[in-house]
């Protein structure tokens, strides 16, 4: 048994466990980078030439960011379904579900991928223009966030679950409440980021 | 999370699946606003009132704040706030270059 307290009890001066409380501002911090981002972005667009954002940004693919959009939403509620099935007792649609979230985590960043070498087949870089690096920088941090994401995830998947399933069920929960937290803010992001970068 | 019992949590999951399907329509309608012609403002203002719909559905039920302690409630709401001051920066910036101010 851990000597640490309120890892699954509540707080009394809060009312929330340390990995919840924890988690929520480790989120508040991340709306503050991506803030700051999505501010620059709003500079540069008002400072660009006439016509600048829009030239660029008719370079991108919007149907396969509307692919990588319904991919994240769909590993969004397959993440949540996750922790419902451990709520429910039932450990294999909890692999099966977490399973399936790591599945779309991968197939995003391989439409990503896709995505980023089509552009640099053509010449387009970072470098380019304003625009393209606005939007490398947004999309390779959100990248980035999806990747430690899955890191995470796989830990989960791992057989270190089963022995945390066996020997203290609710720890696990709160673990995967607390990762799917982290994971619907990822999404979250990528929610703003579709519209402004791809479609305005 | 407030609701832990079996069948709570079953009523939670139907829940999931609607939010789900929401947000595949309005994903949709996001795409198919893009293509309207209008001006980029109204097209800003309609894109970005999809997005905050979809992301109040994302926070208010995937992540449970519609039932979420007061703790986390203030800590998101000094972030708004924060975030709003970020965003409002280059607005401050463009009014002063064009000595509106």
């Amino acid at each position: 048994m851990s000597s640490i307290p309120y890892i699954l009890e509540e707080r009394p001066d809060t009312g929330l466990n340390n990995a919840r409380l924890g988690i929520w501002i480790f989120i508040a911090s991340e709306v503050m980078l991506f803030g700051g981002l999505f501010s620059a972005y709003v500079f540069l667009r008002i400072a660009a030439p006439e016509g600048d954002f829009d030239y660029w940004g008719s370079k991108l693919n919007v149907p396969m960011a509307t692919l990588n959009t319904l991919m994240l939403i769909s590993s969004s509620v397959t993440m949540i379904m996750s922790w419902a099935s451990l709520k429910m007792k039932q450990f294999d649609k909890y692999k099966m579900y977490l399973g399936l979230t790591i599945l779309f985590g991968i197939a995003f960043l391989c439409v990503k991928y896709i995505e980023y070498t089509s552009k640099f087949s053509h010449d387009i870089y970072p470098s380019s223009s304003t625009f393209m690096g606005i939007y490398f920088t947004l999309t390779g941090l959100h990248v980035l966030h999806i990747i430690g994401g899955l890191v995470v995830l796989l830990y989960f998947w791992s057989p270190v679950s089963n022995r945390m399933w066996k020997e203290n069920p609710d720890l696990l929960a709160n673990r995967i409440e607390v990762t799917g937290l982290y994971w619907h803010f990822v999404d979250l992001v990528w929610i703003f980021l579709f519209p402004i970068l791809y479609l305005l | 999370m407030s609701t832990d019992s079996h069948g709570s949590i079953e009523d939670q999951v139907k829940v999931y699946i609607n939010v789900f399907a929401s947000l595949i329509v309005l994903t949709l309608v996001t795409v198919a606003v893009s293509y309207l012609d209008i001006s980029f403002i109204e097209a800003f203002f309609l894109a970005m009132t999809i997005a905050t719909i979809k992301g109040g559905l994302v926070l208010g039920f995937f992540m449970h704040l519609i039932s979420e302690k007061q703790a986390i409630i203030w800590i998101l709401a000094s972030t708004v706030i924060a975030f709003m001051i970020l965003m409002f920066l280059p607005l401050v910036s463009m009014t002063d270059h064009t000595s509106l101010w």
